[in-house]
């Protein structure tokens, strides 16, 4: 059972093979028997979870049951669910029950989805690890010494050691693919404003956006067909019809255009990753594709715009927690500014304080135009370069991390380091555009991923291309050794 | 691994961070760090500006800053009420209420 | 040595929106505390702003009564800074990019002069909270109602010399607010508030002094007092050889003083970046021309329009136009008594006097504009005189009623059948022996003002109800036939 895609689950639940009561109750079960090595969730919501299929078990024998329907999942804990703890994985939200529900939350709800718990993360989605988490980092199912990735690694974690058949994720410079990546399962990053963002705890408001990782790009179709779509809450969420993501999986690629930008392949990538990449590639030739080499001649100031663009919005965003309307607060302040210091310092953690220290820094006075704006300029300048070459290409390919997944600890002490790790994720977060990341072969035992990236609102075309190579290869299908 | 995407730019950083930088900083942020951590935090705080300094190499004087993800204007909310009064359900979560007002040391103005 | 003030004034008028400008919240004013403070306003982890399309109108509507530039693109930016009534941690304002650009206003003053005073930008804004200071020992209480009500912030030049010219500004933006309806003016609520920039310097120099700020200040005459007192106040540490200190200073009422407010966040570093959760404002001409017809009447053409409608005066127009409030109340009187000159001789005599004596907005008058348009029509057609129609006016304001109710009620019907009032001038004049052989002695065109003496008395015996003219008639008539 737990092997089953989403869709073949629902095609289970479809069948009558077992109820959602008895999916729901297997996954907890496997949960509370296996998480302890993983520690991929935060939450596990047994009973608002065995509640939700058997009410959705009733929206089928009532002949009422849509696609969704009774299909488990699990909730990054950064989207606020009303009555369960959202944590954000800091100790700043430790006790925070929120009283609403993120817009995506009500959807899959809407939808009759079953949620099995929150999931691990970066402390506020900030880190590449899963380190930064207040709750202890989740750990790669492929290799329990080695990262999973992040900052949706809790996620990522679930679905690759079988905890979860699907999870919601965010991204923000790469934290649903680099994830997705490194624990060989499939994760896609929609276009800025397609999937709401009210109710996701906001790390930097312009680059962040929510979005599906599964085991399958038909199952990340049909989660991103609950997620997507306008929300009147979200000035930022696009007016905009939602696709059925799901229907133009089938298409055949024959003539598809391949960009390959030289950058995404540089002198000292891993050696390992750039071969299974080209493998991918050739895959792609043989179902009939053709392959350019194109430019994004500003690749290499991604990591840098975005190292002042997002700290810059992260370090405004989270002034919001400051110990007087919820979350942490300090023992017996002496004064206001005892009660925000104290309750600041001790409930975020290091990386946390660092990038709103970083941001705050940009910000000041007399360092705005040399930093902001500077990176906002570059910013439009990585856009640029993904449009030009958009022109000439269907799709943009390459590796998704310069590395399969590190070890523990690893990566730490060094930040730099770890920011690195986002270097061919990030400028679609900066363009705003959509990027999946599919399994697309192994090295040492660790998986690899392989980025594929289109242009504005083409997260059919991007499904698509996935599904086909899917279709044609197993690497979706492999799972690390004893699960 | 370092990545050498950017060997062409090779700038020297606009400043390094002193100590009292992160301190002004740490209270401009409301942030209270140990004294211990502050060595720390400056040199992590330094070797991120000098990473992002590599920005100052590239010429975008004719370059228009980009804020938002998507060339799209703002939408209008109608002047409705839409929202009852939820008080309990709000501060059920906040530290410190008193007569429906959330409590805070004595702010002297 | 002869000092000048050069005075810029900041004005904080909420709009008189229904909801916050970026929630569904209630702005209404008075509730209890956080009850119309919902999850946006609370500033909850994951909510989000969505920006109120009336509040644009009316920040629009007032740039073009001000003849301002509107902006095409008008940007949110965030303001950061730590306070208890700030939720976010940051205020949701307008630096680079602002709604309404550069525009004036003209002011009157009392010697009948007129100035023009530069706009230099209004923009939208969030509201605080509210800080509670007294109600617990060592704590303050947040309220959060007022948290996202909408503000315009205007911004003057430093275009002002005098407390005169500042509070006529302030005024005239009041009344411009209130006219087009986009603030109800209530400054004792807070609705419209106004910080005073001010500094000195000698005459004839060029250089602004070093300028104070000073915030806090809730009525109109407060603004003159305050300024008048700071500028002194700087004048005075000049000439003791001080120094001005560039600060924050909030004005005292009850001592009618300003005090240096303690640093108020040290640097001001507020690291304002463009808001990420807003786009751009983006504005159409049509838009703008559809607001532009539909713009309600200002005072200034208000104000030219009493005095050629009802041939007031330049002051009385001016007065009578300038709350739209006020000129609504004005323009019913007449429209009930058909009578302008004694509508806005009452509006502006007893009626204000009443107002200001027990500190009433004309909204909240006790007497409505038809109560005192009825009595108005009582004194046109005789039924009372003037001097009866303030006692009337007296029972309205304290007890209620109409005219004709109290009249009836209280037995103020003036006498006119002229019977009546021959008896008691008979009366009168028989108990009256002196003084009618004086009259009688009299020259004959020294008797018109001997005649004043008898009116008295008949007046005195009939409680003030005898019609003045029809008394004049019969005494000077019965008078007159004893001289014969």
């Amino acid at each position: 059972m737990f092997d089953k895609t989403l869709a073949e689950l629902a095609q289970g639940l479809e069948n009558g093979d077992f109820s959602s009561v008895e999916l729901t109750q297997a996954y907890l079960d496997r949960i509370k028997a296996e998480d302890s090595k993983y520690n991929s969730y935060i939450s596990v919501t047994e009973s608002q979870a065995l509640a939700q299929a058997k009410a959705a078990d009733d929206t089928r024998a009532a002949g009422n049951a849509g696609a969704f329907t009774g299909l488990p999942f699990a909730h990054k804990d950064i989207f606020c669910t009303e009555g369960v703890r959202t944590s954000c994985a800091s100790k700043m939200l430790d006790n925070f029950v929120a009283p609403y529900n993120a817009t995506v939350v009500d959807k899959f709800n809407a939808a009759g989805g079953v949620m099995l718990g929150k999931t691990n993360m970066d402390e506020f989605a900030m880190g590449s690890s899963n380190e930064s988490s207040f709750y202890g980092p989740a750990r790669n199912p492929w290799d329990t010494e080695r990262v999973p990735g992040g900052s949706s690694g809790g996620s990522a974690a679930a679905v690759a050691a079988r905890l979860a058949p699907a999870a919601t994720g965010t991204d923000t410079g790469g934290s649903i693919r680099q994830p997705a990546a490194l624990c060989g399962i499939t994760g896609i990053k929609p276009t800025y404003g397609r999937v709401s963002r009210y109710g996701m705890i906001a790390f930097a408001s312009s680059l962040d956006q929510g979005g599906p990782m599964t085991r399958t790009a038909e199952d990340a179709a049909m989660m991103l067909n609950v997620m997507a779509g306008f929300d009147r809450r979200d000035s930022t969420s696009m007016q905009r019809d939602v696709p059925d993501y799901t229907a133009d999986l089938s298409k055949p690629l024959a003539g598809l255009k391949i960009g390959l930008p030289k950058e995404y392949f540089p002198s000292d990538l891993n050696p390992a990753i750039a071969e299974q990449v080209q493998n991918a590639i050739k895959e792609y030739e043989a179902l009939g594709a053709t392959v350019k080499e194109i430019s994004l001649p500003n690749t290499g100031l991604a990591v840098p715009a975005y190292y002042i663009i997002a700290p810059a919005e992260a370090s405004s965003n989270l002034s919001r927690f400051d110990g007087v309307r919820y979350g942490y607060r300090c023992d017996s302040p002496v004064d206001l500014e005892d009660l925000y210091k104290r309750s600041r310092g001790e409930g975020f953690g290091a990386e946390v304080k660092r990038r709103i220290m970083v941001g705050t820094y940009a910000l000041s006075e007399g360092f705005y135009d040399a930093y902001y704006k500077k990176a906002q300029q570059i910013r439009r300048l990585i856009k640029q370069d993904f449009t030009e070459a958009l022109k000439e290409v269907d799709v943009i390919m390459g590796p998704t991390t310069p590395e399969p997944a590190f070890k523990l600890g690893e990566k730490t002490s060094d930040p730099i380091a770890m920011y690195m790790e986002d270097i061919f994720t990030i400028a679609l977060n900066l363009a705003g555009l959509p990027g999946i990341s599919i399994p697309c072969g192994q090295t040492n035992g660790l998986p690899v991923g392989l980025q594929v990236i289109g242009d504005y609102f083409a997260e059919q075309k991007l499904l698509n291309v996935a599904h086909q190579f899917q279709l044609a290869t197993d690497w979706h299908k492999q799972s690390p050794e004893g699960i | 691994m370092t990545l050498k995407l950017t060997p062409k730019y090779q700038e020297e950083a606009i400043m390094a961070l002193d100590r009292s930088d992160v301190e002004r900083i740490a209270h401009l942020a409301r942030l209270q760090i140990d004294q211990q951590d502050i060595p720390e935090y400056t040199e992590n705080l330094s070797n991120i500006l000098d990473l992002v300094d590599q920005m100052q190499a590239v010429d975008t004087s004719e370059t228009e800053p980009m804020a938002n993800a998507l060339d799209a204007v703002q939408r209008l909310r109608k002047d409705d009420v839409t929202e009852e009064n939820q008080r309990d359900a709000l501060q059920s979560v906040a530290p410190a209420v008193e007569n429906g007002l959330f409590q805070v040391p004595k702010v002297i103005e | 040595m002869e000092w000048e003030a050069v005075i810029g004034l900041e004005i904080h008028a909420q709009l008189a929106t229904n909801s916050k400008i970026f929630s569904g919240a209630s702005t209404a004013f008075g509730a209890e505390p956080n009850t119309q403070a919902c999850a946006v306003d609370l500033a909850l982890p994951g909510t989000l702003p969505v920006f109120n399309e009336e509040a644009l109108r009316m920040a629009v509507k007032f740039g073009l009564a001000i003849d301002a530039e509107i902006g095409r693109t008008s940007i949110f930016d965030r303001k950061n800074y730590f306070y208890p009534d700030l939720p976010k941690g940051y205020q949701t304002s307008q630096l680079f990019h602002p709604i309404v650009g550069v525009g004036h206003v003209d002011i009157t003053l009392e010697d009948g002069s007129t100035k023009r005073v530069g706009v230099t930008r209004a923009h939208l804004e969030e509201d605080a909270g509210k800080s509670l200071h007294d109600e617990f020992p060592g704590m303050t209480g947040i309220d959060l109602n007022r948290a996202g009500t909408p503000l315009l912030e205007i911004v003057s030049e430093p275009d002002m010399r005098s407390a005169e010219e500042a509070v006529a500004y302030v005024r005239k933006i009041h009344s411009i607010v209130t006219s087009l309806g986009i603030c109800d003016g209530n400054m004792a609520e807070g609705s419209f508030r106004c910080d005073c920039n001010v500094s000195v310097r000698l005459k004839g120099e060029e250089e602004f002094g070093t300028r104070t700020e000073t915030k806090n200040i809730n009525s109109f005459r407060f603004i003159e007092k305050a300024i008048l007192g700071e500028i002194d106040r700087q004048i005075d540490l000049i000439e003791d050889g001080g120094r001005v200190v560039q600060e924050t200073r909030l004005y005292d009422a009850n001592k009618n003083e300003t005090r240096s407010m303690r640093s108020k966040e040290e640097a001001n570093d507020y690291r304002y970046f463009p808001c990420p959760d807003l786009l751009p404002i983006v504005i159409e001409e049509d838009y703008i021309e559809e607001i532009r017809n539909n713009l309600p009447e200002l005072p200034d053409a208000r104000k030219e329009r009493f005095i050629e409608q009802y041939k007031l005066s330049d002051y009385d127009a001016m007065v009578l136009s300038a709350d739209r409030f006020l000129a609504e109340y004005f323009e019913t009187v007449v429209t009930a008594a058909k009578d302008a000159k004694l509508a806005a001789n009452w509006v502006m005599g007893e009626l204000s006097k009443h107002l200001n004596a027990n500190d009433t907005s004309i909204g909240d008058s006790p007497v409505s504009a038809d109560q005192l348009g009825g009595l108005l029509v009582r004194i046109k057609d005789n039924t009372i005189s003037g001097n009866i129609a303030k006692k009337v006016f007296e029972v309205m304001w304290s007890e209620g009623g109409s005219a004709d109710e109290i009249i009836e009620a209280k037995g103020l019907k003036q006498v006119t059948d002229s019977g009546a009032i021959e008896a008691i001038v008979d009366e009168v004049i028989s108990k009256s022996g002196p003084q009618v052989e004086q009259y009688i002695a009299a020259e004959p065109d020294k008797r018109g003002k001997m005649i004043g003496f008898f009116m008295g008395q008949v007046m005195k015996a009939t409680g003030g109800k005898a019609n003045p003219g029809a008394v004049t008639g019969i005494l000077k008539k019965k008078l007159d036939a004893l001289c014969d």
